[in-house]
């Protein structure tokens, strides 16, 4: 079986963001494998550990600073790395055209790829990866289960939890509760310099057209009172009561 | 035409399927087109004329195959619908099931995808769009390259609309194939949810890993809950400690809230959790470490055990209300 676990590379999630000139600016920030596509690559090991023979390969598309992720993966076990590498700012769904095309060549079984990226708060990867190879897909999976040639998941619906049976190939998109990720040894940080990492372009995967554009960011949060109130327990809790009713007017008189 | 996928649950339209209509309807109006609802599902002649107070048409596919929600029926009951309106906008609901069958949609139609979006407006021959980014705490504006688009709204946005409608309901046929019913479902657990839908309260009660145990849930977050007719919430590790249902999980994986008051109880403040309730008007937290990030994401702050401050803070609202 060959599994490809697809990652991204984000901005480490206690980083602090600022405004740019165009857009937010990244300059400065510490550059993490994102924490979704961690679950993902460890579930890959998990199950060549449990008995199911044959390659895990990381896949990545982005710009020539995701090598370090990259690096992580291939340090937590991943057998060797395609680097998709471009500067382009592609939209989910063009990526996804874009990774179908390198997963159907390598003839994959089994992707995974994070539920929710950390950089766009997108879910979509992990679907529309799934239709542009014309396979099924789970969503917020937090069990798989190889038997023969079927998936057997849980995952988070709307309404609470559901199991899932899916015929492989299939892509598994991948959330906290899946697994806890190893970290890399370093016998194994010091191996993974010598796997392979093959560079590859948009043009060796037939070009590729954002359907988006980004208009613009910034960083909007809310303005907060950053009041503490003090006192014993009583007299604090009266005084956020009254606050509450008369100050932030949350509270029916 | 604009087509407006409506989910629904137990029979009834669920509240961010009215939020989708309104949205759709406002749309509509600016593009000079007609708001179309959609409803899936098996048994479900009802929903759809429920929808039919709120829009002037709608098409529903009544089919024992849609009896579970599976992204493979759904992908191409909304696909084929959309191209035999044809739709020029494509809404969707960014709850789960919107979020996993939207991407799926527009791959199939060759559409642009604006996903979780706060606003949208028309932009020139196109539509642009308000969504957040970088666990919420960014706001970004993205344009869609091209009409038909793919639009998944974030719930709790829209106002509801009002039931003015007095649409026709028209039955509508898929034929699906092996491969839409590839997936089979198995067994579903609901989790025991609140009183009160958490997506829907203007006041949320939070709990975090210092409440110490399910008990402390019992007896510091419920009462106070119940005194403010709030929803209840809890952190990813209360959830994973099993101290609450994974329904009540407000964060980057689990829900997303906004009301007018959200009071934090022994909660941390990990980003993860903020990007889940940073857009709520006021936030009130009480921690025993007063240098929990928590506060910094604050309006009011008690620094203290929740043990103590909690229970007064019961009786102080208890007493103005009295
Ligand atoms: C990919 C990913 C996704 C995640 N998604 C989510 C998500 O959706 N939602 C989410 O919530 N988390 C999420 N997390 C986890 C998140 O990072 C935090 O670990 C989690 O929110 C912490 O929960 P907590 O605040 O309950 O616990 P802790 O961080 O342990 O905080 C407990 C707090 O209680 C205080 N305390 C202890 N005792 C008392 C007392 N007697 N009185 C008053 N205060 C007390 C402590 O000072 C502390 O600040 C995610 C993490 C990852 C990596
Ligand atoms: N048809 C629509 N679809 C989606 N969002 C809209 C639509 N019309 C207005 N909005 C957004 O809804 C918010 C309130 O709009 P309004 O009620 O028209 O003032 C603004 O942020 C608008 O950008």
């Amino acid at each position: 079986m060959k599994i490809v676990a697809i990652l991204k590379q984000v901005p480490d999630a206690e980083a602090r963001l600022r405004d740019g000139a165009d857009g937010v600016d990244l300059g400065g920030v510490t550059f993490v494998i994102d924490g979704m596509d961690e679950y993902g690559v460890e579930e890959a090991l998990r199950l060549r550990e449990g008995g199911a023979d044959g390659e895990i390969v990381a896949l990545a598309l982005g710009p020539r600073r995701y090598e370090e992720a990259i690096r992580t993966a291939l340090a937590m076990g991943v057998d060797r790395a395609i680097h998709v590498e471009t500067d382009e700012n592609l939209d989910p769904i063009s990526q996804a055209r874009v990774l179908a095309s390198v997963i159907d060549g390598e003839g994959a079984d089994l992707v995974f790829v994070g539920g929710k990226q950390a950089d766009w708060d997108s879910s979509a990867l992990g679907p529309a990866v799934a239709e542009a190879l014309g396979w099924p897909h789970s969503d917020w999976t937090t069990r798989v289960e190889v038997r023969g040639g079927t998936l057997s998941v849980t995952h988070d619906a709307d309404e609470g939890t559901e199991d899932l049976e899916l015929p492989l190939p299939a892509v598994v998109t991948t959330q906290q509760g899946l697994n806890e990720p190893r970290y890399p040894t370093l016998p194994n940080i010091m191996k993974a310099k010598r796997k392979e990492l093959r560079k590859s372009s948009l043009a060796d995967a037939g070009g590729a057209e954002p359907f988006t554009r980004l208009l613009g960011q910034s960083l909007e949060l809310r303005e907060r009172r950053n009041v503490i109130l003090t006192g014993d327990p009583s007299e604090a809790a009266r005084e956020l009561v009254r606050r509450l009713r008369d100050e932030a007017k949350v509270l029916a008189k | 035409m604009i087509l407006i996928v409506a989910e629904h649950s137990n029979g009834k339209l669920r509240k961010s399927a009215l939020e989708l209509a309104q949205a759709g309807r406002e749309l509509a109006r600016e593009l000079d087109v007609e708001p179309v609802g959609l409803i899936l599902g098996s048994g479900v002649q009802e929903c759809a004329s429920e929808l039919a107070r709120y829009l002037p048409r709608v098409r529903v596919v009544d089919d024992p195959a849609l009896a579970d929600i599976r992204a493979d029926t759904w992908t191409t009951a909304i696909t084929e619908l959309a191209k035999d309106l044809p739709a020029r906008v494509v809404f969707l609901s960014a709850s789960r099931t919107g979020l996993s069958v939207g991407p799926r949609v527009a791959v199939r139609l060759g559409a642009p995808l604006l996903e979780d979006v706060t606003s949208l407006e028309v932009d020139g021959d196109s539509l642009a769009a308000t969504r957040l980014a970088y666990l919420a705490r960014v706001t970004e504006r993205v344009r869609a390259g091209s009409l038909p688009a793919v639009v998944s709204v974030k719930p709790n946005v829209y106002a509801l609309p009002a039931a003015s409608e007095t649409g026709s309901v028209e039955a509508a046929e898929i034929s699906f194939g092996e491969r839409d019913l590839r997936v089979t479902v198995g067994e579903k657990r609901k989790p025991a949810g609140g009183s009160v839908a958490l997506e829907e309260a203007s006041v949320v009660v939070s709990g975090g890993r210092g409440l110490g145990g399910a008990e402390g849930f019992a007896t510091l977050v419920e009462p106070l809950a119940g005194l403010l007719g709030a929803g209840i919430a809890a952190t990813r590790a209360v959830v994973d400690a099993g101290w609450r249902p994974y329904a009540e999980q407000v964060g980057q994986t689990g829900k997303t809230v906004a009301p007018e008051l959200y009071l934090a109880l022994g909660v941390s403040g990990a980003v993860q959790h903020l990007s889940g309730m940073n857009r709520s008007k006021v936030v009130v937290a009480i921690n025993k470490d007063g240098d929990a990030p928590i506060f910094k994401a604050a309006d009011y702050g008690i620094v203290g055990d929740v043990h103590k401050i909690v229970p007064e803070l019961t009786e102080a609202l208890r007493e103005g209300k009295g």
